[in-house]
């Protein structure tokens, strides 16, 4: 047997940590978050994405306190918060700026939240090297926040957050200020702590791979509204709009005319064209428009026309992205639809089989694309 | 050779236009008081020769500051000026850090508005300024006037000629000094840390006395300074609004040279006030050198 899976979300006996309740909050006429009803279970590491101004940081002040819901009400722990100020959540947040308190050393900074619980001395010092041991800053303790790296800092915001032992994180693009490869060190070290303390923390970011790499869940937003919230895999192979599918990783969009064909339909997208199978899990009438998303990795590239796919549709290189380990590579088809596929680039460049206005066949199998209404 | 140019201006500048009139003073402070034009010998007369010069050193002495401790009006005014000053740097702090929080935390378009107001009053004489507040303060002053309309009081009261009316001068005249320093740390402070204070438990007041007014600590330390300093030297104030009654030494000084016509014993006063200062000097250049550094 394998371990028991995470999904809380699934389990009719489970209880909410949070609960919004057609939550809409908004700013003299703008409307930042729009009816909202959703939930996040205790030790989850759920994820708010979206481009920015799609309201996921009012989403996270509302859950901090510092903005109000103009309407609906938000429970934590089954208690409606919108009586409770800040200073009294059992909430805490990193701030995007990490907002470390620059005359204070970090020692100080981290037992600054503690101090104000009116703890006493031993239980304040024991809980504060109990931070700086989990965050592996000891050795920092004196120091002032401007005579520390970025990494460092980012650390401090984070053990400072948690030293309150919160049921509740918040964090604010917590790894916005670091550079790709900390970033990628930093996000594993976070779900770590998050494994450790069994906290439950809701992230707001705009970078989807982070998002991907530490949540359990993923809400994306949009202009307001939460468009899907899933499983980062559900999201990436089951996106519910094209929205979604096109802001999570890439994805070519094909757009076209339904016809039921066996277990799936077939996509006319153009005149001449061959229609494309996908055998999807949906519901549409005979020639309703609808919207094929297909992933670039799921698309084969070669000479020859592929005996045994349905769908293959032969086009021309019009641009290639070479990422080292991948290339792109961006095909015109009938019609002047453009299809993405990617290849691992498995010989040296040199070596490379295909190049610029090279014809060349794409298939994928009759599962890859994804039928999407809207 | 251009670094040694460059930093000799500025040292040129000190010289030309601080170390030798204070080296003036200086020596009229060693002199002896005459009824001449000027009013003290001895005076250097470089056509004699090193001997006249020789003599010339021979005839300065210590008397005029030993004679200022012998009369116990200058160590009073002295200390009074330093009391003065204090209270009435205290009082512009009180006074001056709510405006500049307020100024601070208005809205972006009402800055340089506010900013405006505060400085205002430097563009119109600071001796009419002074002249005004007796025309505010005296018995029969729009104050009074005021206060008796509205029935507040049935005598007029008594508020210039008292060292009231100098607080009321000093915190008046020196308030931009303490308001602009304090206003320009409130003002690159990030928001974030008072939500972040706030987060972590503090109610608003407490996160204003743990986070604001620590970050706050060099402009406010700049701003007492800048009133401090200059406040303890001030002649115009006292000698206007204060009467007979308010001793402060700037008063004593002037006295000493217009009244008396005793060049010298006001020299010696001066010299005094000056190396009095210098301690407040020094700690104020420290904490902008501290302050630039923390930036930095």
């Amino acid at each position: 047997m394998g371990q028991t899976v995470f999904e809380p979300w699934n389990d009719p006996d489970e209880k909410p940590l949070i609960q919004f309740k057609n939550v809409t909050k908004r700013f003299g006429d703008f409307t930042a978050i729009d009816n909202q009803t959703f939930d996040i279970y205790e030790k989850e590491f759920f994820a708010l994405l979206g481009p920015s101004g799609c309201g996921k940081t009012t989403m996270m002040r509302m859950l901090a306190g510092f903005e109000a819901p103009t309407e609906g009400t938000i429970l934590l722990g089954g208690q409606d918060i919108a009586p409770i100020p800040p200073n009294k959540r059992a909430v805490n947040m990193m701030f995007q700026s990490y907002a470390l308190f620059p005359h204070l050393s970090v020692w100080d900074n981290i037992a600054f939240g503690l101090k104000r619980d009116r703890m006493s001395k031993d239980a304040i010092a024991a809980r504060v090297e109990e931070m700086l041991t989990l965050t592996r800053l000891t050795q920092f303790a004196r120091r002032k926040p401007h005579q520390i790296s970025g990494g460092q800092r980012q650390r401090v915001a984070l053990a400072r957050s948690l030293a309150k032992a919160p049921k509740l994180l918040l964090l604010d693009e917590p790894m916005g200020a670091l550079d790709a490869k900390l970033r990628q060190a930093t996000q594993f070290e976070l779900m770590d702590i998050q494994e450790k303390t069994g906290t439950t923390f809701v992230i707001v970011t705009h970078d989807q791979e982070e998002a991907m790499t530490v949540a359990s869940r993923v809400a994306v937003m949009d202009e307001g509204r939460i468009v899907q919230a899933d499983t980062p895999a559900r999201i990436y192979e089951n996106p519910s709009t094209t929205y979604v599918a096109d802001f999570i990783g890439d994805v070519t969009i094909i757009t076209g005319r339904a016809s039921p064909a066996g277990e799936g339909y077939e996509v006319h997208y153009a005149e001449a064209a061959a229609p494309i199978y996908s055998a999807f899990d949906i519901d549409l009438a005979e020639g309703e428009t609808c919207h094929l998303a297909l992933r670039p990795e799921k698309v084969s590239i070669t000479a020859e026309r592929p005996a045994d796919r349905r769908n293959a549709v032969q086009g021309t290189i019009i641009d290639i992205a070479y990422l080292g380990n991948l290339s792109t590579y961006h095909v015109e088809i009938e019609g002047g639809q453009m299809v993405k596929a990617q290849a691992a680039n498995t010989r040296r460049l040199s070596r490379r089989d295909f190049t610029w206005e090279d014809t060349v066949w794409l298939s994928w199998t009759d599962t890859a694309a994804v039928l999407l209404r809207e | 050779m251009r670094r040694f140019a460059l930093i000799a201006l500025p040292y040129a500048w000190l010289l030309a236009l601080f170390l030798v009139p204070f080296g003036i003073v200086l020596k009229i402070s060693l002199s002896d008081i005459a009824l001449a034009i000027p009013p003290y010998t001895p005076t250097l007369d470089l056509s004699e020769g090193w001997a006249g010069f020789k003599d010339f050193l021979a005839a300065l002495d210590f008397e005029n500051f030993t004679f200022l401790t012998t009369d116990d009006l200058y160590w009073k005014a002295y200390l009074s000026s330093l009391q003065i000053a204090a209270l009435a740097t205290f009082i512009t702090l009180i006074v001056g850090y709510p405006i500049a929080y307020g100024m601070a935390n208005a809205p972006d378009h009402w800055r340089p508005t506010l900013m405006m107001l505060v400085i205002l009053p430097f563009w119109t004489s600071f001796l009419i300024r002074v002249y005004s507040w007796m025309g505010i303060l005296s018995t029969e002053g729009y104050l009074n006037q005021l206060l008796l309309w509205a029935g507040l009081i049935s005598e007029p009261l008594v508020i210039l000629n008292t060292p009231t009316a100098v607080y009321i001068g000093i915190v008046y005249t020196y308030l931009p000094f303490m308001i602009l320093p304090i206003y320009s740390t409130l003002e690159r402070m990030d928001g974030s840390l008072l939500e972040a204070a706030e987060d972590l438990g503090c109610s608003r007041l407490t996160a204003f006395w743990l986070v604001t007014v620590p970050l706050s600590k060099n402009g406010i330390v700049a701003g007492c300074f800048l009133v401090f300093i200059p406040t303890i030297g001030e002649f115009v104030i006292p000698s206007l609004l204060g009467g007979s009654r308010t001793l402060m030494i700037g008063k004593v000084l002037w006295e000493e040279f217009f009244n008396n016509r005793d060049w010298p014993v006001a020299s010696a006063v001066a010299v005094v006030l000056l190396l009095i200062l210098i301690i407040p000097i020094i700690l104020f250049q420290r904490n902008e050198q501290k302050s630039r550094e923390a930036e930095g």
